[in-house]
């Protein structure tokens, strides 16, 4: 790891201002993969601010099916809210399933949003239950947030402080996990609203990273069942392929693990 | 036996202090003065050094020196050898490139060192070492060994013409050829045994440490062997002469073979220690573990086995390439040669066999043993090769094995080895009936039902240990002896240290030694320390690898012990005026037999030192030596069935069952022996199912270089095994040991292979069978 300055932010405002104080600055959340990263050298912050004692942004918060989680909360956290499991518990069984205890108890939903990595599970989650990205400065929705692989819509020094949504009727996600990371080799997360609408997202299989499949969604909102996903195809050609996978193999799995996924919601 | 004796399952005594993290390892060791090291590596596959830019990294801060190969050269710092001399068939020898501890001309894979930084901090040093600029010619690579024989190539060393290394065979070819001509039925294979990281949980690390005194060196190592180190160190590195040279391997974390060998890093440590005047300690991280750790196996064979109308084999000929990546590491040709066609016999009469090996330079970090070591080649291309000829010939897999068993003994092969004891058929059966083999339809017919498919497979293993009577493996081309050495040392009290030259990383020597005194003088393990490790404190040894610690390493100790109990026998014969050979050794005490008369052990010890009233002309002390030679390999066996579920929808498979039933001989601590059996099967499952060395076809990078893309067992990845014993002690060593190391490792992955090609009939699936490739092969016969 090359030298760098550590920062404590005690607030939001606090944060940004530091952030915005030197060119080469990050927020560091649970530093999985941030700390991960600068270690191999292949990322050289010349700052980091410290966003885990900052008290408004960690804590969840339930009302009704509204659903708030504040960006510096951790993956354990959300997958032992009983609040949260009594709203949507297909997100505490995506965070139990995020890496292994130690990721966990350290790892963010905010900083895995910002970070959005093809094969992370938030942002599948996020995508099918229409969630909204609250930043320091604006509102995001999902769909408008993650812009490729790696990419999202958030400017320089932008803070994510929570994520929000509205639980839907039904939710569940299904997750391949790649035999070596055990990140989503494929994952999908399949969620319906008491209306009828249904969206499927899918991550880990994505050529751009996580993305929603209308074919799949208007199949579900016709008959949600497992089987009627059985005529619906996936198209290899918008899919990754890499030493763990196939496209053709992926798209496979994008079908089993959305049928599996219906079965479970 | 004893409750610390032979037999019994001691709690390991090292234990305390590895699970407390009290263990002390080379990275732990720090001496006054001491600075680090970081590498300056290859970041291509094939290059020429057209020039080496030191300048900017000189002058960065805490910088104490950088070094590079051609002041090594002019050092006169010699090659990296490979220790074992192979003919090819046509009598000349192998063609050994010259490997360079740093690259001074040409760097032949990713992580070649070209270059050593020694700086005040690690973090120092790394930036110092981004700041070397070295200016690369890249070359095209080559990283399979198929391809790399072929016309074309790139070619790696100016010895070695189209990259072949030897063309070597074994056994009788005409033989071969007959017995398959005049077939009733001949099953062929392609096999391809897949390319394998070692991954000890303790990566590399050396402490190299110049006395300018004394012109003195000590260089703490993880080695397997540390006198091997310093043999080969002085004798061919030229670093400095034996007694001038100290080497210790203190608490290692895992070996699996890739700790045998000695690495660059430990010869330029050593070295750049005296040219910058300070102790240098360098540690390997993961990543580069993975890129510069020898690997293991990447054969490809094809075979054919031939049968007769009765289904017995009547021939088997083999074809191997094997890949040896850009150097010959230290045992690299010994590997696919004669630790792997010797055994190509398996437990089965075969009367001709002929098996031709080529090796091959490729682009890849070099190759030597890992667990196992050319058996777990040998027994996947047979037990495989069984298991089709099987389904071929319409016979149950078990049937097959039975009517071609070696039933009796001794009973030697056509390729060298002389079985000396087993029995196959008992573990065979106590395997079938563990693994309720009878059964398997009814859970078949269960699991179909849920729309899973369920597949059972075996395989029945032989091995080669007690690795291995010197003269045997001088005349094969070994360049060493495969002795062991032991020192019974009895203090004045009676407590006992024993020196071995064998070496602990891992399989818990400090018990399973200490339990052959305990069993031998009746006193505690507690009050015996075995001492190992340190060329300062034992004289010489050849370390441990090959399951060589119980068969040669024991057996030092024991002849050291008769000499001991000799002696000892005189002195208490002599204080209680009895014959020597009416004394008994009883729970701690010397007796008199029949007689009331005793002597507790630490009066005899003590008597031996004060040496006041010793028998006439005995030298007063109480320390014995051994050297012990083995007369034989010894030949550890048995069966391992496995039983899967395979999901059909996603490919993933799920091990229901593993059952192994060996055959190690006598038994030291069954505890223990389980612990390595588990850990040996862990990793042929993980060979089975996960684990794969990916390098880019095209230019030779490493994809697979860390845990997310390389994949590792984990404990959620493995059934409980149920485990069991049909031991036959072995006739030539004094302890009946036959070694346990490795089986687990030989014997799993033929019977996961076979399990899962059972449950999805399609036999055309290499390792690791992935969910991808298993999916892929179901639907290729759906
Ligand atoms: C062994 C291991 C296994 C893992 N397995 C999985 C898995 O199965 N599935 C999965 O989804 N993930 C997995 N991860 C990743 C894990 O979930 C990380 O926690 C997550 O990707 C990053 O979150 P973090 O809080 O650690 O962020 P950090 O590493 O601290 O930061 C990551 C990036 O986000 C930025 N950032 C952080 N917080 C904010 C914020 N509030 N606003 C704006 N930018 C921010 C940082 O500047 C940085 O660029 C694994 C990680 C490890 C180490």
């Amino acid at each position: 790891m090359y030298a760098t300055n550590y920062h404590r932010a005690s607030s939001v405002q606090d944060a940004v201002r530091m952030r915005s104080a030197a060119d080469e600055s990050k927020y560091l959340a649970g530093g999985m993969t941030l700390i991960a990263t600068m270690k191999q050298r292949l990322a050289a912050p010349s700052d980091l601010v410290d966003l885990r004692h900052i008290p408004s942004l960690r804590g969840i918060s339930v009302d009704g099916t509204s659903v708030r989680i504040g960006a510096a909360t951790t993956h354990y956290d959300v997958a032992s809210s009983t609040e949260l499991k009594a709203a949507c518990p297909a997100i505490c069984d995506l965070a139990h399933g995020i890496g292994d205890p130690h990721v966990r108890h350290m790892g963010t939903i905010g900083g895995s949003v910002a970070n959005n990595d093809p094969a992370a599970d938030y942002p599948a989650a996020l995508l099918a239950l229409d969630a909204v990205i609250v930043t320091n400065t604006r509102e995001i929705k999902a769909g408008d947030f993650f812009t490729g692989l790696f990419e999202t819509a958030l400017q320089d020094a932008e803070m994510i402080v929570a994520v929000t949504f509205d639980a839907p009727a039904k939710a569940a996600y299904a997750k391949f996990r790649n035999p070596a990371s055990r990140y989503a080799m494929t994952g999908v997360f399949v969620a319906r609203r008491d209306n009828g609408d249904v969206r499927v997202s899918v991550t880990g299989a994505g050529a751009d990273g996580v993305f929603r499949h209308p074919g799949m969604e208007a199949a579900l909102s016709a008959n949600w069942s497992p089987d009627s996903l059985a005529g619906v195809s996936v198209d290899p050609s918008d899919l990754m392929s890499d030493i763990h996978a196939s496209a053709e193999y992926r798209a496979n799995l994008v079908k089993v693990m959305a049928k599996r996924a219906v079965a479970a919601a | 036996m004893g409750v610390e004796g032979i037999g019994a399952s001691v709690a390991r005594k090292e234990d305390k202090r590895f699970l407390t993290g009290k263990g002390r390892y080379t990275d732990d060791m720090s001496v006054p003065g001491m600075k680090y090291a970081f590498f300056v590596r290859s970041p291509h596959a094939h290059a020429k050094i057209k020039s080496i830019d030191m300048a900017a990294a000189k002058d960065m801060p805490g910088v104490i020196g950088i070094l590079e190969g051609k002041q090594l050269q002019a050092d006169a710092i010699g090659n990296i050898i490979c220790g074992w001399m192979i003919h090819s068939k046509d009598g000349s020898p192998m063609k050994m490139g010259a490997w360079r501890p740093l690259a001074n001309d040409t760097v032949r894979y990713v992580g070649d060192a070209v270059a050593i930084v020694v700086a005040d901090s690690l973090g120092e040093a790394r930036d110092a070492a981004e700041a070397v600029v070295v200016d690369y010619d890249v070359l095209p690579a080559v990283t399979q060994a198929v391809k790399a024989l072929e016309a074309g190539q790139p070619q790696l060393h100016p010895e070695a013409a189209n990259n072949l290394i030897f063309d070597w065979q074994l056994g009788d070819a005409a033989a071969a050829d007959k017995a398959i001509a005049e077939a009733a039925h001949v099953t062929e294979m392609k096999i391809h045994n897949n390319r394998l990281a070692p991954n000890p949980m303790e990566p590399r690390a050396t402490l190299g440490i110049y006395d300018s005194a004394e012109d003195h060196y000590t260089c703490y190592t993880t080695s397997q062997n540390p006198h091997v180190a310093r043999l080969v160190m002085s004798a061919f590195y030229n670093v400095a002469p034996e007694n001038k040279l100290r080497v210790i391997a203190p608490d290692v974390g895992g070996g699996f073979g890739s700790k045998i060998y000695i690495y660059p890093e430990e010869i330029v440590c050593l070295w750049a220690s005296k040219k910058t005047g300070v102790p240098v300690k360098w540690t390997c991280d993961r990543t580069e573990a993975f890129l510069t750790d020898a690997h293991g196996r990447d054969h490809f064979s094809t075979v054919k086995m031939a049968f007769d109308k009765d289904n017995r084999i009547t021939g088997l000929k083999v074809d191997t390439i094997a890949n040896l990546g850009a150097y010959m590491s230290l045992f690299s040709s010994a590997v696919p040669t004669y630790l792997y066609a010797t055994l190509l016999s398996g437990q089965y009469a075969i009367p001709a066999i002929h098996a031709n090996v080529r090796t091959v330079y490729t682009n890849t970090v070099p190759v030597d043993a890992y667990r196992g070591a050319g058996r777990p080649e040998a027994t996947y291309l047979l037990e495989r090769t069984m298991e089709t000829a099987a389904r071929e010939l319409g016979v149950s897999p078990a049937e097959l094995r039975r009517k071609n068993f070696v039933r009796t003994f001794p009973y030697q092969t056509p390729v060298i080895m002389n079985y000396d004891a087993g029995d196959y058929e008992a573990s065979l059966e106590a395997a079938m009936a563990a693994a309720d083999w009878n059964g398997f339809a009814a859970r078949k017919a269960e699991a179909a039902g849920r729309g899973m498919k369920r597949g059972i497979g075996m395989s029945c293993y032989i091995e080669a240990c007690g690795i291995a009577p010197s003269a045997a493996v001088g005349s094969l081309g070994a360049g060493v002896g495969l002795w062991e050495s032991a020192e019974v040392r009895v203090n004045a009290v009676g407590t006992i240290e024993v020196m071995t030259g064998s070496h602990s990383h891992g399989q818990g020597h400090e018990t399973t030694f200490a339990q052959l005194i305990a069993d031998r003088f009746g006193i505690p393990i507690d009050n015996v320390n075995i001492v190992h490790g340190d060329t300062d404190k034992v004289q010489m040894g050849m370390g441990t690898y090959g399951s060589r610690s119980g068969a040669v390493g024991m057996s030092a100790v024991v002849k050291a012990l008769d000499k001991v109990e000799a002696k000892a026998k005189k002195i208490a014969a002599h204080l209680m005026e009895a014959d020597e050979s009416d004394i008994v050794i009883e729970n701690g005490e010397l007796k008199v037999a029949g007689t009331d008369k005793t002597l507790p052990w630490f009066q005899v010890a003590l008597a031996a030192y004060t040496a006041h009233n010793l028998p006439p002309g005995m030298e007063p002390g109480l320390k014995e030596g051994a050297f012990y030679d083995p007369s034989n390999f010894t030949f550890p066996a048995g069966c391992y069935i496995c039983e899967v579920e395979v999901d059909p929808e996603t490919g993933t498979t799920e091990i229901v069952q593993f059952v192994a039933a060996d055959d190690f001989g006598n038994i030291i601590n069954p505890m223990i022996v389980e612990g390595q059996v588990h850990g040996g099967i862990a990793q042929g499952i993980g060979q089975a199912l996960l684990e794969n060395v990916h390098y880019d076809p095209q230019n030779g990078q490493l994809i697979t270089a860390s845990y997310m893309d390389y994949a590792m067992p984990r404990a959620d990845d493995l059934p409980s095994f149920k485990l069991s014993h049909q031991n036959t002690p072995c006739p030539s060593n004094p302890l009946g040991i036959k070694g346990c190391g490795e089986a687990g490792a030989i014997g799993s992955p033929p019977a996961l292979m076979n399990a899962i090609t059972d449950a999805i009939g399609n036999n055309n699936l290499t390792m690791p069978a992935t969910p991808q490739k298993v999916w892929s092969a179901l639907n290729a016969v759906n």
